[in-house]
């Protein structure tokens, strides 16, 4: 007999599989996360791991108030994720969201503080228009540059963010308030010009609303448009869009546009209807964090609702870890990490199988 | 007959795709020194089959015996250990390296540039090759590409050689040359399978041909007691009729007339020169010529694709109108009022979306129509359903993305949109390479009907015989420049093989 070693298994690509069947991997992928999370908990903090995960959930759900945060928090991270879905389904890699949201937010804030005195039925349409605006201006830099001379728009876009801080930070000391703080603090809090109005008693509603707007808006637009369509054609093969005359300059312009505004206006949200106050951390993040939002939805606005979610989840209930057992609050970040590690590896069992190496018993005649 | 000896055995070999299964429980043998034509419609598992042979893949379940000797492949060097080397398709090598450093990028031990271009020599020398060792690959034709292909599979020690669509990319010339290598290889006891759909070679070439359908083993037999007929029937499972008719052009009218048209890559390589003809309507016209003779560019100049330095294209109406097309993109020339249908070369990069489904892809020519900011499905829809029909294309449903089709579907896909939007002048770019025969025979009747319902057609064709028999006049180009224009009827084959490698042709020799 021959010496080779049978190979044990190998790798096979998956065909077409039932909807229940990549749910059911998901759902094992996300069940073994908590298992081995769970473990690491009990063994670095030698907690009690179910006690842990009630606290991770009690984060979310613990009060009225924290879910309203909840949801607030994942619109918003839904909001930018919308924001950047075009331009990914065109290929267009804008990691600039951080920067064209803060662009919108700047804006708005301009609106409230030099327009203080007057009513809020001016102020507030002003707003919408001047952070849509800036956030539009914000991704047609890029875009222009990317359709004429073909820069990178990965470096573009991450360079437009930095501008986009310091200006921010820049206008902090022009407006501070107290004179000498560095920081512009809450803007016209006696006046509440400029702010959002409650829905239901509720200060977040009006923004939640709107997002859910935007996210229907979204997936219309990205199905049943022609523009909608121009975009997946140039993302899937610009020398094809060429070939049935589409302009593909005009397109990744238009596109930027739309994907610079819709950031716009999350900033507007994030000044006009959360935080009253512009600093140049407002959008926190989100920018980068909606970038995986949009990837581990596959670019469908309705399934980004739900991974904006869970991150949200995941993130506040690392943070209340962290408070309740007085452990470092890294150690929340170890566990979303963990959580998002298997749950973006499950793709590959999606896609892929291992099968076991099998031997004809047939034996040679 | 007299005794043969198995070089391999391929035994129960299967392999699924998800739910597409390639291979079949085939088995096959490979004789020593025979050259073996592995014959099959486009995704019948050939190329599968090899790839299991030569490490790419390695089969769900079977055996493979080299030498009546059980082994496992699970790489392309467990393949090169057991002697077994197969030249792709697509040429694997690395441009900016002379030919001596290709042939030994990835073995093991001292590299020894002088011991290995004395060894390549030995291996040219006695198999007739022409390699120079310390030539750069980027210097090289397609044909010394393919040489150097070989010859590195020959350095490795490899008894066993395995070419996929070897002729795909060569004149008639290079194929002869390469069909005396491998005779003489043959000769000296090597083993030689080769995939190929021109049924011509096969009978030219090899001395055993094995058939495979539907990833199923259907037989094999000895080349000389067959004929394309017969092979061409076992392949597709039913008899076919495998002549091409070529009916006489109606009232031929000038459609486009090309004058002095000149192109220039943009790294300023000349591409087209001086290039002036006129495409009739009603008529056929063969563009041959080696590949990168500037076909590309003149279909793409033509197309609004291509920015030319200088020379006019004219389009001409019916009631002899004419209009430039030159400066124009593909958008204004359908908003001008001429329907021109292309059909490039490369069909998932440039004709079709290979993620999109069917239906999305029909939707690429009309999806501009009507006022509404939302798409018309449905129109787009009923076309794929249709196409699917017309054409028989082998999808499990429109729904399904095109990059999953075989070859042959894909370019049915493509030319069924190209020519229902009732074309005025079509275009086509090498629109049956690596189709099979039968599907090869489903493009030249479509082409054939969009003759004869009067259109301008400019066949850029690689097959020389499928040129001689379909078109009605053939320009040949040659580095860019007009070789000559030849009546279809009545050509021969080797003047106009004359006419690609030299301007005018048959001069001396």
């Amino acid at each position: 007999m021959n010496k080779t070693k049978q190979p044990l298994f190998h790798i096979v690509k998956r065909g077409e599989m039932p909807w229940y069947f990549s749910w059911g991997i998901r759902a094992a992928a996300i069940v073994l996360a908590l298992v081995c999370c769970g473990l690491i908990s009990t063994i670095v903090t030698s907690e009690n791991p179910i006690q842990i995960f009630v606290t991770i959930f009690d984060g979310s759900f613990g009060s009225s108030r924290k879910f309203m945060v909840l949801l607030q928090n994942t619109a918003m991270l839904l909001c930018i994720a919308l924001a950047l879905t075009p331009a990914f389904k065109m290929r267009f890699w804008n990691i600039g969201g951080e920067g064209q949201a803060l662009a919108g937010a700047l804006a708005s804030a301009a609106c409230m503080i030099l327009m203080k005195n007057q009513p809020n039925l001016v102020v507030l349409p002003c707003m919408v228009l001047t952070s849509i605006v800036a956030g539009a201006l914000w991704g047609l830099v890029p875009a222009f540059f990317k359709a004429r001379f073909g820069t990178n728009e990965t470096l573009f876009t991450l360079m437009m963010n930095y501008v986009a801080t310091q200006l921010v930070a820049y206008f902090s000391v022009v407006w501070e308030n107290p004179k000498g703080s560095g920081n512009i603090g809450v803007i016209n809090p006696n006046t509440m010009v400029g702010w959002f109005p409650e829905i239901l008693g509720n200060k977040y509603a009006l923004n939640i609303l709107i997002v859910a707007v935007v996210t229907v808006a979204m997936y219309i637009y990205l199905n049943y448009t022609k523009h909608g369509y121009e975009i997946s054609v140039v993302g899937e093969s610009e020398r094809t869009a060429r070939y049935v005359g589409i302009k593909v300059e005009k397109i990744i312009i238009r596109t930027m546009l739309i994907s610079g505004a819709i950031c716009g206006l999350a900033g507007l949200l994030l000044v006009g209807g959360t935080n009253h106050t512009l600093n140049s951390a407002i959008v926190d993040g989100r920018g980068f964090t909606a970038v995986m939002v949009s990837w581990l939805g596959k670019f469908n606005p309705i399934w980004m609702i739900l991974t904006s979610f869970l991150l949200v989840f995941l993130g506040r209930g690392a943070g209340e870890i962290a408070t309740d057992f007085g452990l470092n609050s890294s150690f929340g970040d170890i566990l979303t990490g963990i959580i998002l590690f298997f749950i973006i590896g499950c793709e590959f069992f999606i896609n892929y199988k291992l099968s076991l190496t099998k031997t004809s018993k047939k034996e040679e005649k | 007959m007299e005794k043969r000896v198995a070089a391999v055995k391929m035994r129960n070999i299967t392999k699924t795709f998800g739910s597409v299964v390639a291979n079949d429980k085939v088995w096959l043998d490979i004789y020593k020194g025979e050259i073996l034509a592995l014959l099959g419609e486009n995704g019948s598992g050939k190329t599968t089959l090899m790839n299991m042979l030569s490490g790419i893949y390695f089969p769900d379940e079977g055996d493979i015996f080299i030498n009546d000797e059980k082994v496992v492949i699970s790489s392309p060097k467990d393949a090169f250990d057991h002697g077994i080397g197969m030249i792709h398709q697509h040429f694997k090598l690395v441009d900016v390296l002379t030919a001596a450093e290709n042939i030994i990028l990835g073995l093991e031990g001292k590299l020894d540039l002088k011991v290995a271009s004395e060894k390549i020599r030995q291996i040219c020398d006695s198999y007739g090759f022409d390699v120079d060792p310390n030539q750069k690959v980027y210097d090289m034709s397609v044909s010394q590409k393919q040489t150097v292909e070989i010859v590195k599979v020959l350095f490795r020690g490899a008894d066993i050689l395995i070419l996929d669509e070897p002729t795909a990319v060569l004149t008639p010339q290079e194929t002869d040359k390469l069909f005396a290598v491998l005779r003489n290889m043959r000769d000296a006891g090597k083993t030689i399978v080769i995939i190929t759909h021109k049924m011509h070679e096969v009978e030219d070439l090899s001395d055993r041909v094995a058939i495979l359908r539907h990833g199923h083993f259907v037989g094999d037999m000895p080349t000389k007691n067959t004929d394309a007929q017969e092979m061409t029937n076992m392949m597709v499972g039913h008899s076919v009729n495998l002549n091409i008719v070529r009916p006489d052009p109606v009232d031929p009218q000038p459609r486009i007339e090309v004058n002095g048209l000149t192109v220039r890559s943009i790294e300023g390589v000349l591409k087209l020169e001086d290039v002036s003809f006129t495409a009739m309507s009603g008529e056929i016209l063969g563009i041959a010529g080696i590949s990168g003779s500037g076909q590309k560019e003149l279909l793409e100049a033509i197309a609004g694709l291509q920015p030319v330095e200088s020379g006019s294209v004219c389009y001409i109406e019916d009631d002899g109108t004419r209009e430039e097309l030159l400066g124009k993109d593909p958008l204004s020339i359908s908003e001008m009022g001429v329907t021109l249908s292309f059909v490039p070369e490369d069909r998932l990069g440039m004709g079709l979306v290979g993620g999109m489904d069917l239906s999305d892809n029909m939707m690429l020519r009309s999806f501009r129509k009507g006022k509404s900011f939302f798409t018309d499905r449905k129109s787009p829809r009923r076309l794929a359903k249709q196409v699917v029909k017309e054409l028989d294309v082998k999808t499990p449903g429109i729904e399904t993305p095109v990059r999953k089709l075989s070859g042959g579907n894909v370019q049915k896909v493509l030319v069924g949109r190209e020519i229902a939007s009732a074309p005025k002048v079509l275009l086509t770019a090498y629109a049956v390479r690596g189709l099979d025969i039968n599907s090869s025979h489903t493009i030249y009747d479509l082409i054939n009907q969009q003759k004869q319902k009067g259109v301008a057609v400019i066949y850029v064709g690689e097959d020389l015989d499928v040129l001689l028999e379909l078109c009605d006049r053939i320009l040949v180009l040659c580095a860019g420049k007009v070789s000559g224009i030849v009546p279809g009827r009545g050509a021969k084959k080797r003047d106009v093989g004359m006419m690609m490698t030299r301007l005018g042709g048959n001069n001396n020799e």
